[in-house]
């Protein structure tokens, strides 16, 4: 069994530097607009959209035009999606007749395609119109993406120029990300599902005679490419409401795979680019073991706790051992042609990326595998990270590292050469501020009251955990669904959409802001004395900083709810 | 003496006086430049308030409990205002020092001609005074007539007396010090109370400190801890409430304390004063923190070769004589040469032939001598008696000299002089009539352990840059023989000023000392900008530090002084954080012992009771503080090695050891507190 989950995990890991480091170089030269292979099939095309939109590429802007540019977007782009939702009975690619999403619901859901979150208070395929899904949800899978990626290279930009101001064009990022990273590797990825047999059509729902003589109703729909930007843009969300865990949505072991690659491939492949940007690929490379060391911890973890299964199950004379003919542990809420490894894999992936994608019920994880999705997202989904987030995310973790510990070799903290001085910090400690606060504030809140505590489904600890982790990952723009949760009131709704909406932009603000006031200051070279943040020591360092911030923060809650339960669960207590 | 002692880190009267001290810091208008302190002592107080309302209305059920976690908060509060008294108290002794040296002193002052007697307070700026033999100078200030020997000891411990004269590098005087020959007239350039002692004494007091940069941005850091942990412990309320816990406030707020940053928040304006007081041992004033903090930072030392790197002056070291002449003859017609030459180089001769062949410099008189003077016209010195014409000079003009008297020139004396010159030396062709000696090989000399200590900056990382007026050969030889990084040949003053502007645009941080008035736009320039004692007034102002014992090498101290400073604050930083990992397992399981016991498994310290693991965390929490102290005040240990040998040390000595020494610590204080039966 340790060899299988092993073999696995490190044929994963490894395939993801592999495909990383090109795909990471690949976006140097992309976003620093030097000749790419694609360069004359889009280019044209390129031109073309900046002549349509009145965007003059070569001008560069400021953090603050770049922010300001990045927020106009992102609210229209809320505002159509909002409205599309509510009109959807009056326009066409409606064959199943669905009618207007409520107000709350569609609110909800317009923030959470928004900020990248792809939460779901609905089912797709009872919900949401084949035009809502293609033109709404699908295009901000794209943009929310696309835009999360131009934030990290505009922050980047930041982090590398000297005695600069302006930090890129906004639009120019945005167009490029869509058209020379997301829009290609889409149309491979999608090639390959539809071989392995998902659907891409828009045929109204079939109805199937069961063999019991019942009919069932089979959801169709343009699934693959819809499947292919939710995993790739870590957007997450399904176009079926049990999201990859649905045969039409992840039918074998080798689209499974294909899906975890793609969630962390371009979240890794920025820790590359990030160090060819730099000048010194072992800066890259830094974070990147960072960011994998806390991913093989978790995946482990989660392994290792859902292999050994509940006890409860031992007691009742269930056999949860591993075999030739069944993969034993806690299967409850997993798909068989996936089993345990796959399951607590993709459970680690979607969470350390703010993907939120599933393919097993992470309501039904033991506690302590379910512990491992929840801390991956406090920690900041900071581990490959959402697309571009991920990247930011943690460099301002990095800046916090050098500035704890950097004092400690006799010199005022720097990154990259610059100095972390009182206006870094502040905007940094923003950063790390907001975060907890969005999430333990309405939690708090939701505990307390009646509207919050209507949504969960079991009591005890492990409701406290429902609560806990819907707003952990509305915060983190994650959207995994613990299940469990009735998440679709006005309650939730709204204090969720809240949350999605500060978790984005709040903090994409003072990063922006962190950037363009490193992109003033002249870089130090480097000398024998300075801080090196680009070796073993720096990675030890950044990986404790990273783990006592989130534990500090989060461990009297996470003591509350999954400890707790873990605890009780091996003392044979219910609640 | 080159350095002040400290007082002794518990000296009595310091400690007294710190005492009384901490408790004017309970002012809740001080703590709030502190938001850590401030937020433990408005807890404090809030706990202190709940637990007299429960007594009213007889809610006594933990009392004794609360009673003490109220007193180790405010405990926590009295240690780091101890702290930080303690600090200005030990800066204190040292202004008191100082402030000795300005002893009330009446000053003759010059106006319109006519002198008169006044007290040396009531001095001010442009007033001229005369001081005579005996007399001590009434304030800061710059000779404008005259040369005196000044004894200093009074300001720098340094006894031997120092020659101030009017014009050129050595003009400024300071107030409290001693004339001890001849008479000068001094123009005071500072009114009472602004003079850089009265600076100095204020800001090694604490009373005109400011914030630091670097100090600014560490408070925002614990600032954000601060309320991060404030929301843990406010959302902590409703998630206990769910489980069917209702925590108590007091419980809540030891919580909070023991999470937010006390530590290295109690302690961080200790570090600083005590960063200052060990420059004030160093009798180095710096003129702001701000200059102590660049300190560490700087990439680039700029050195002046002489005094620095070399002693002041060329020395002969060697004399090598030409076409079988006996080295004895030359050294004695070379010493011949050099009696009336009372040049550093011209001694330095007539020592050599002295130490090497027992020649004694005979009386001038008794050989009817007539001293030929040096003179830049002919480029050499020498001296004619008996009928012999002995001279000493460059190795052209004692050639054409040879030559005027019909002798030849070896080409054995070409090669001498040309290999001599390689090696960065002077070679000085000895004469006598038509016969050429030799030559003496004069040399900088390379001052001791100075190539040591090159080594240990450029471990620091530091780049080292050597400026001298020399030719580029001369540099480049005693560039590698004291194994100075880099350096500078034939540097005008303006050099200087342009290395540092180039260093700078690359980002870099610049230290330079200086002492002449040319040197103070360098100084104005520089990062670090160490002005001595023993220069002009302009240097003075311009640098941000002043070197008492006007030594060029302390520069060296300065630079790792700043360092230590930065690497303790980072260190308590690391220790303070890496704290809280134990105080989770000591608090948390305590907590929730009731609603939710199998949270007793986190409890893997065995702490005795619920409550003597919170009083314990609460207890170590606060003396942490106090065993700190000695640490803050004396600063961590500083080694010279790169960037990453040091971190590695310190970050398994303060992070690795600032998780495990409170699992240690807390488990010790609940043995005793579980056998006093105080919890």
């Amino acid at each position: 069994m340790f060899e299988n989950a092993a073999l696995q995990i490190g044929l994963f890991i490894a395939l993801v530097t592999a495909i990383s480091v090109p795909l990471g170089l690949y976006m140097a030269r992309v976003f620093a607009g030097e000749p790419t292979i694609l360069d004359p099939a889009l280019r044209p095309l390129e031109r073309v959209i900046y002549r349509v939109c009145g965007v003059h590429p070569e001008a560069e802007q400021n953090w603050v035009e770049y922010a300001v540019s990045m927020l106009l977007f992102s609210m229209a782009g809320m505002l159509v999606l909002y409205a599309l939702e509510r009109l959807q009975q009056f326009l066409p690619f409606n064959p199943q007749h669905l009618g207007a999403v409520a107000p709350d619901l569609a609110f909800n859901t317009a923030a959470s395609f928004t900020t990248n979150t792809n939460w779901q208070a609905y089912s797709g395929e009872t919900t949401m119109s084949y035009l809502t899904q293609m033109a709404g949800l699908a295009f901000h899978n794209f943009v929310s993406a696309a835009a999360g990626i131009a934030v990290a290279i505009a922050v980047i930009r930041g982090f590398v120029r000297r005695s600069a101001r302006i930090i890129g064009n906004f639009w120019v990022d945005l167009v490029r990300a869509t058209l020379w990273v997301l829009l290609p590797i889409c149309a491979i990825l999608t090639l390959m599902l539809v071989w392995q047999g998902v659907p891409e059509n828009l045929s109204p729902y079939v109805r199937a005679k069961t063999v019991e003589g019942a009919t069932q109703v089979i959801a169709q729909g343009p699934v693959a490419s819809q499947e292919a930007i939710k995993e790739l843009g870590t957007n997450g969300g399904g176009f079926f409401n049990a999201n990859s865990a649905h045969p039409y949505e992840n039918p074998t072991p080798l689209t499974n795979l294909l899906e975890v690659l793609a969630i962390f491939s371009i979240g890794a492949a920025l820790t590359h680019t990030f160090g060819a940007m730099a000048g010194d690929r072992r800066q890259g490379w830094a974070l990147f073991v960072t960011m994998a060391l806390l991913f093989v911890l978790g995946a482990a973890v989660a392994t290792w706790s859902e292999q050994s299964g509940n006890p409860q199950f031992a007691t009742l004379g269930i056999d949860t051992h591993a075999s030739a003919l069944q993969s034993g542990g806690n299967m409850e809420g997993k798909e068989v042609r996936f089993g345990i490894v796959d399951s607590a894999l993709f459970a680690t992936v979607t969470t350390d990326t703010s993907c939120g994608a599933v393919n097993s019920m992470h309501d039904s994880l033991t506690p302590l595998g379910g512990l491992v999705p929840l801390l991956n997202m406090q920690i900041g989904e900071i581990i490959f990270g959402g697309v571009g987030s991920g990247l930011y995310g943690m460099l301002v973790m990095a800046v916090l590292a050098v500035f704890i510990a950097g004092l400690m070799v006799g010199r005022t903290p720097e990154y990259l050469g610059k100095k972390i001085e009182a206006r870094e910090m502040k905007l940094a400690m923003l950063f790390i501020l907001i975060f907890p606060a969005l999430i333990l504030l309405p939690a708090g809140i939701a505990v307390a009251t009646k509207a919050g505590l209507a949504g969960i489904s079991n009591p005890g600890p492990h409701g406290f955990t429902q609560i806990l982790y819907a707003f952990t990952e509305a915060a983190a723009n994650n959207g995994s669904a613990f299940a469990g949760l009735n998440a679709n009131t006005l309650f939730y709704n709204v204090t969720l959409g809240a949350v999605m909406l500060f978790g984005r932009f709040m903090m994409m603000i003072p990063v922006l802001a962190l950037a363009g006031s490193l992109a003033e200051k002249k870089a130090v070279p480097p000398s024998a004395g300075t801080f090196p943040t680009n070796g073993a020591i720096f990675v030890v360092l950044l990986t404790g900083v990273i783990l006592i911030v989130a534990a500090l923060t989060f461990f009297p809650a996470d003591a509350l709810g999954p400890i707790v339960e873990q605890l009780a669960m091996l003392r044979h207590q219910l609640y | 003496m080159a350095e002040r002692k400290p007082a002794a880190l518990w000296e009595p009267t310091i400690v007294k006086g710190a005492l009384i001290n901490s408790l004017y810091k309970f002012d809740p208008r001080i703590q709030a430049r502190n938001p850590v302190m401030f937020v433990v002592e408005v807890t404090a107080a809030a706990v202190t308030l709940i637990l007299c309302v429960n007594l009213f209305q007889g809610d006594t059920k933990l009392l004794g409990f609360e009673v003490q976690i109220a007193l180790w908060l405010w405990f926590t509060v009295a240690f780091a205002n101890f702290a930080e008294a303690m600090a200005e108290g030990r800066g204190k002794a040292q202004a008191d020092n100082l402030r000795k040296t300005r002893t009330e002193t009446q000053a003759h002052l010059i106006r319109d001609g006519a002198e008169m007697v006044v007290p040396a307070t009531s001095l001010r700026r442009d007033d001229v005074v005369i001081v005579r033999a005996g007399e001590v100078i009434p304030g800061d200030g710059t000779v404008i007539e005259g040369v005196a020997a000044v004894n200093e000891a009074a300001i720098t411990g340094e006894s031997a007396p120092v020659i101030r004269e009017s014009g050129g590098d050595r003009s400024a005087v300071t107030g409290g010090t001693t004339v001890i020959s001849d008479s000068i007239k001094v123009k005071i350039t500072a009114n009472p109370g602004e003079t850089f002692l009265d600076r100095m004494i204020g800001l090694v007091e604490g009373a005109e400190r400011q914030k630091t940069p670097n100090e600014i941005a560490l408070s925002i850091l614990l600032a954000g801890l601060t309320i991060v942990f404030m929301l843990v412990c406010v959302s902590l309320y409703p998630f206990a409430l769910y489980g069917g816990t209702v925590l108590s406030l007091p419980v809540l707020v030891a919580l909070l304390v023991c999470l937010i940053p006390t530590t290295i928040g109690g302690l961080l304006s200790a570090i600083g004063i005590a960063g200052m007081d060990r420059l004030v041992q160093h009798n180095v004033l710096a003129m702001s923190g701000r200059a102590v903090e660049a300190a560490g930072d700087v990439d680039t030392l700029l050195l002046d070769k002489t005094g620095t790197i070399t002693l002041g002056n060329r020395m002969a070291t060697e004399f090598i004589p030409v076409g079988g002449v006996e080295p004895a003859q030359l050294a004695e017609a070379a010493q011949l040469a050099s009696l009336a030459d009372e040049t550093p180089e011209g001694r330095s001769i007539v020592v050599l032939a002295k130490n090497r062949f027992g020649l004694r410099g005979r009386e001038l008189a008794e050989i009817h001598a007539n001293f030929i003077p040096f003179s830049a016209q002919t480029r050499m010195s020498g001296v004619d008696f008996d009928g012999r014409s002995i001279r000493k000079g460059a190795s052209d003009r004692i050639a054409a000299f040879v030559r005027e008297n019909g002798g030849e020139v070896p080409a054995e004396l070409d090669s001498i002089v040309e290999a001599i010159g390689k090696q960065g030396g002077t070679p000085l062709v000895v004469a006598d009539g038509p016969r050429p000696l030799g030559v003496i090989h004069l040399k900088d000399v390379i001052k001791e352990g100075i190539r040591e200590r090159f080594q240990r900056l450029h471990a620091m990382g530091l780049r080292t840059v050597m400026i001298t007026g020399d030719n580029p050969l001369t540099a480049a030889a005693i560039a590698k023989e004291s194994g100075v990084g880099d350096f500078v040949a034939e540097a005008t003053p303006e050099t200087k000023l342009k290395i540092i502007r180039d260093e700078q645009a690359q980002g870099k941080l610049v230290a330079m000392i200086g002492d002449g008035t040319n040197d103070a736009p360098a100084l104005a320039q520089a990062d670090v900008g160490i002005a001595m004692n023993a220069g002009t007034q302009a240097a003075r102002e311009a640098g941000n530090m002043v070197d008492l014992d006007s030594n060029p090498t302390k520069i060296m101290e300065v630079v790792e002084i700043g360092k230590q400073l930065l690497i303790t604050r980072g260190a308590l930083t690391t220790f303070s954080i890496a704290n809280d990992v134990a105080k989770y397992f000591a608090i948390i399981p305590a907590m929730f012992v009731v609603g939710y016991p199998q949270l007793q498994a986190l409890n893997i310290m065995r702490l005795a009771t619920p409550q003597s693991a919170i009083l314990s965390a609460v207890i170590f929490n606060a003396l942490i503080i106090i065993a700190l102290i000695p640490l803050a005040l004396r600063g961590v240990s500083y080694r010279p090695l790169g960037a990453a040998a040091i971190l590695t040390r310190n970050l398994l000595i303060y992070g690795l050891g600032g998780v495990i020494v409170p699992f240690i610590g807390i488990k010790l204080i609940d043995m005793v507190v579980a056998a006093l039966h105080l919890a």
